[in-house]
């Protein structure tokens, strides 16, 4: 492929990732850019060209050995719901903005441990920088088919002017704000973007390999077992290849969290906790969707392509020596998009370190102090920005003159293992309370020092003279101190054997130094906030403690310097109405002195944010006990106050009860107050017409005509009949409702209580000539009242009666046998009961509206007292609805 | 001739009612309910109307309602015969317009001579 036609796809490609930046960055808020998706595939950025192209070549020589660099970090992902939820959480409320912040944080905003960091994480990236522009050297001389050389001027270079756009374009999207914890929406949606592009890609070309070149993965393993040393590419080398995996593992499971490009991804531009619930299987899936045809991919190379071809590059290789050029072209842009993310995501995750843990807390504090805010703004900005490019050019000048010789894979766990050594002070800090900076410090140099003594520097000496004389018989010629072989362990992979050695020296070091002596009692402080992240969280800006003498005004000219007059009046102002606090305050407090920390701390960093704060302030020393007892009370405080909140709570809970049962009460007693008033009503009724009546008679002067009066003495009859009835039916009620009543239940035949419910009711029916009849047969016994049961038969058949015309009326009794209950109906053609009474027909009191042409001599109470009878029955009654002639009443009777 | 109409939905009172009425030589005119009262109003213009208050479909307020609105029932005087008695019932029913209002049970003596005195 013509070198020029490759440059211009590469320069839209770059264009590309620009636009979608820029489109990112613009629409910041918007759900594309915050979803749990981009931040997945953003934390892909792990893979970079050491993956892309590194892991065909280890699995080309050494066989299953590239898998343990996937398994450590699908094995740390689910603990990531723990740890990396509260890393996050503590990061986010103390403005961390790099590693090194995070975790001299953690030691007191030590200003040295935070140098010594990123000095540690330059020396561990900017190689690993440079060999992601050596893998981009290399695939684009593969892909033009040049001879690959130095060539005589940086500037002929393309590999140097992909590197400057790659500066620029971190430079752009990385240093937009001041405050280095903000995040950077253009740089992660485009990460993101291209760990997509790159997956798809590799793929892609894994199944070209796989199914177009080869008959599938079995006809690739038929025809590679046969090949010589095939045995050694599959299999573990016993017990000691298995340790050696071990460490391998373990030495990936630090690096996911510990790799300033991953702790940039996944700490500082997570926007929301629960991100983190897909990415722990989402990311799992995306690392194993990468390594399915990486074995395939190596084998169809090691068979297809000659023993010099550089197995790294197999991808690549294979396409172009079938003449596939355009599949060889995604694969190169896949690997590209690999090399971008990663140099971008390390440059500013650097740059940040550089210029907030280096530069400015050690040197550039005078200046800033002297300096306008506006000023210092650009002068931080520009910092970052000349760190970026810095580090870029440095890599460059690395590849340049160095990397030639070393290959993608052994530089990448180079880096892994000094990046390790971050790991004590990291994770046991966030745990243990005890460990101090001092500790820290010293393990780290003293794991650097072995790992550099064990990898760095026999790799280095062997790379650069050819000579093994180091390695073979170790310093001085001493045997025990052979740097690959420390001590007589010479069954461990150079990387696995120098992990192990640095590690276990670091993390005694570490221990032993943080039980020997005792730290400060402001580290302490800072520990417990850690190692207690929970509880402190919520005591906000009193979690840290602080004594002494400070003036707000002070304190506001330092954070002016930093913020501009506008921000600073605005943050005061937030923070005194945060706290109650008048704002004309004086003297500022604990809580002012850590809330400016923070304020600062994304600007420049936390060393330097303490530092300017301190020499505003008069500091007191307070004894470590003191801090100690301090902090347990604000807990306290804190915990008995959330005791309260749930009493409060629990007091609401309460009230909003007994308001519900106070309105059930009231409407009790409206409803009691009604029925007393209906009974009144129903009860006057009658006597009032005994009484006219009566008094008629009373005073008749014999004028009365005889029918007269013997009209008024039957309604005098009458009207007592119905008074007693009436009296008789509310007892009735009242004792059902109010459960003095209790059921005679006794074995019964129902066809017998049927019967003699007729018998009860013939008389009246026969009155008004109805039929009653009586269809089913059959003899059916089980437990009832019968007395009352004979009352709800007696209620219904005598409602019938009255709502059927005379002669043509005919009254069915039936029942029929259900699973569990026996139900029994009640239907006539009578006039039906209307559409608008048949819900309410159940209730007291209540008569049907049209029956007032002639008044039933009802009390209004015959159905309640059946609906309370047959509920005593554990039963149901009901009126079928919608039955166009007649009416049917039925019940349910259960077997028990 | 006096003319009073007597609305209530239970047949043995206004039986009573009718017969004392009717010896005070009053012509009697006899409703079961509201409705049946407005029927009868469009055509006839009593000088009073005795009137139930709780009775099926049109109840006694609606009645009375009825009767206030109407132009050519303003001289009629409307006494309601109930068995409310409580005194927020009493309020009400002579703040809708009620001349009169008397509670069951009751005496004829003083139905009659309570309507007649309205009526002078």
């Amino acid at each position: 492929m013509n070198n020029y036609f490759l440059i211009i796809i590469i320069l839209c490609y770059l264009a590309v990732l620009f636009y979608i930046a820029f489109i990112a960055e613009k629409n910041a808020k918007s759900k594309w850019v915050n979803n749990p998706y981009i931040y997945t595939l953003s934390l892909a950025v792990y893979c970079s060209a050491w993956t892309y192209y590194g892991s065909i070549g280890t699995a080309a020589s050494s066989g299953v050995g590239f898998l343990p660099i996937y398994l450590g970090p699908a094995i740390a992902v689910p603990l990531w719901i723990i740890v990396l939820r509260k890393i996050i959480r503590i990061s986010k409320q103390h403005k961390v903005s790099s590693i090194a912040d995070f975790i001299s944080l953690r030691y007191a905003n030590n200003r040295f441990l935070g140098a010594l960091i990123t000095v540690l994480c330059i020396t561990a990236t900017v190689p690993y920088i440079s060999l992601q522009l050596k893998a981009v050297a290399e695939s684009f001389a593969i892909m033009t088919n040049e001879t690959h050389g130095i060539t005589a001027s940086i500037f002929d270079d393309s590999t140097f002017y992909i590197a400057l756009i790659l500066a620029i374009f971190a430079t752009f999207f990385g240093t937009q704000a001041t405050d280095a914890s903000e995040k950077h929406k253009g740089i992660v949606t485009t990460v993101a973007f291209e760990s997509l592009l790159k997956l798809t890609f590799f793929l892609i070309i894994g199944a070209y390999v796989t199914y177009y070149l080869f008959d599938g993965t079995q006809d690739i393993y038929d025809k590679v077992s046969i090949t010589p040393d095939f045995n050694n590419l599959v299999k573990l080398s016993g017990l000691e290849g298995g340790i050696d995996w071990g460490f391998m593992i373990l030495l990936s499971f630090t690096a996911i969290f510990l790799l300033p490009r991953q702790f940039q991804v996944s700490v500082l531009e997570n926007t929301r906790e629960k991100h983190l619930k897909k990415a722990i299987w989402l990311f799992p899936l995306y690392l194993l969707l990468f390594n399915v045809f990486v074995i395939f991919i190596a084998w169809a190379g090691k068979l297809t392509l000659e023993e010099t071809a550089n197995p790294e590059y197999y991808a690549l290789l294979l396409p172009l020596n079938s003449n596939h050029t355009f599949l060889a072209l995604l694969v190169f842009l896949g690997g590209l998009s690999a090399v971008i993310s990663m140099v971008v995501v390390s440059t500013l995750a650097l740059s940040k370190m550089i210029s907030n843990n280096l530069i400015i807390p050690y040197g550039f504090l005078e200046k800033f102090i002297k300096a306008k805010p506006e000023e210092n703004a650009i002068y931080i900005k520009n910092i970052r920005r000349i760190s970026i490019f810095t580090v870029i050019i440095l890599a460059y000048f690395f590849y340049n003159n160095f990397s030639i010789e070393l290959s993608l894979y052994s530089i990448g766990l180079i880096s892994f293992v000094i990046v390790a050594q971050l790991a004590p002070s990291f994770f046991i800090g966030l745990y243990w309370n005890r460990g101090s900076s001092l500790a820290s410090i010293l393990g780290i140099i003293l794991g650097f020092l072995i790992s550099a003594y064990t990898l760095i520097l026999p790799f280095t000496i062997e790379a650069f003279t050819g000579s093994s004389e180091f390695t073979e018989f170790g310093l001085f010629g001493i045997s025990a101190l052979k740097p690959y072989a420390l001590f007589g362990i010479d069954f461990l992979s150079p990387p696995a054997h120098a992990f192990f050695w640095s590690l276990t020296a670091n993390i005694l070091c570490y221990l032993i130094i943080s039980l020997a002596f005792k730290g400060h009692y402001r580290e302490r402080n800072y520990a417990e906030m850690f190692v207690d992240s929970k509880n402190y969280s919520s005591l906000q800006d009193s979690a840290l403690v602080w004594k002494g003498e400070a003036y707000v005004a002070d304190i506001k000219n330092v954070l002016t310097k930093f913020l501009g007059e506008a921000r600073t009046q605005r943050a005061l102002q937030i923070f005194f109405r945060k706290y109650d606090i008048p704002s004309d305050t004086q003297m500022a407090d604990a809580r002012l002195i850590n809330f400016s920390e923070k304020l600062l701390t994304g600007s420049i960093g936390g060393a330097s944010a303490k530092i300017l704060i301190a020499g505003v302030v008069k500091e007191q020393e307070i004894s470590l006990p003191e801090v100690l007892k301090i902090l347990e009370e604000s807990k306290e405080t804190i915990i008995s106050n959330k005791a309260l909140q749930d009493k409060s709570s629990e007091l609401t809970l309460l009230t909003a009860k007994l308001k519900d049962a106070n309105e059930e009460l009231i409407v009790k007693d409206k409803q009691k107050d009604e029925f007393l008033d209906t009974v009144a009503h129903e009860l006057k009724t009658p006597i009032t017409g005994i009484r006219a009546a009566s008094e008629l008679l009373m005073d008749d002067d014999d004028e009365m005509p005889v029918e007269m009066r013997q009209t008024f003495l039957k309604n005098i009859v009458d009207d007592s009949d119905r008074l007693s009835r009436l009296i008789n039916n509310i007892l009735d009620f009242e004792k059902l409702s109010t459960g003095r009543e209790q059921l005679n239940l006794k074995k019964r035949n129902i066809q017998d209580t049927l019967k003699k419910a007729i018998g009860n009711t013939q008389h009246i029916a026969a009155k008004k000539e109805i039929e009653i009849v009586n269809k089913n047969r059959f003899h059916f016994e089980l437990p009832y009242d019968e007395d009352r049961i004979l009352q709800v038969l007696t209620n219904l058949l005598s409602n019938s009666i009255k709502f059927c015309e005379p002669k043509k009326g005919v009254i069915t009794l039936d029942y029929k046998l259900g699973n569990d209950c026996i139900e029994v109906f009640v239907k006539d053609n009578g006039k039906g009961i209307p559409d608008e009474d048949i819900n309410y027909i159940f209730d007291k009191f209540y008569q049907s509206k049209n029956q007032n042409t002639i008044k039933p001599q009802g009390s209004g109470l015959g159905l309640a007292i059946s609906k309370q009878i047959i509920e005593k029955h554990h039963g149901r009654i009901w009126v079928e609805k919608g039955s166009k002639v007649g009416t049917t009443f039925g019940f349910k009777l259960p077997f028990n | 001739m006096k003319r009073i109409l007597i609305v209530d939905d239970e047949p043995n009172i206004v039986m009573t009612l009718e017969y004392a009425f009717k010896k005070k030589d009053f012509e009697v005119y006899i409703a079961r309910d509201g409705g049946e009262a407005m029927q009868i109003l469009k055509n006839n213009i009593p000088d009073v109307v005795l009137l139930d208050i709780m009775m099926p479909n049109v109840d006694g307020y609606q009645t009375l309602d009825h009767i206030k609105k109407s132009e050519a029932l303003k001289n009629t005087k409307v006494v309601f015969l109930t068995a409310k008695n409580k005194i927020s019932d009493i309020e009400k029913g002579l703040k809708l317009g009620a001349d009169k209002y008397l509670t069951k049970p009751f005496s004829i003596k003083k139905i009659v001579s309570e309507i007649l005195e309205l009526l002078n």
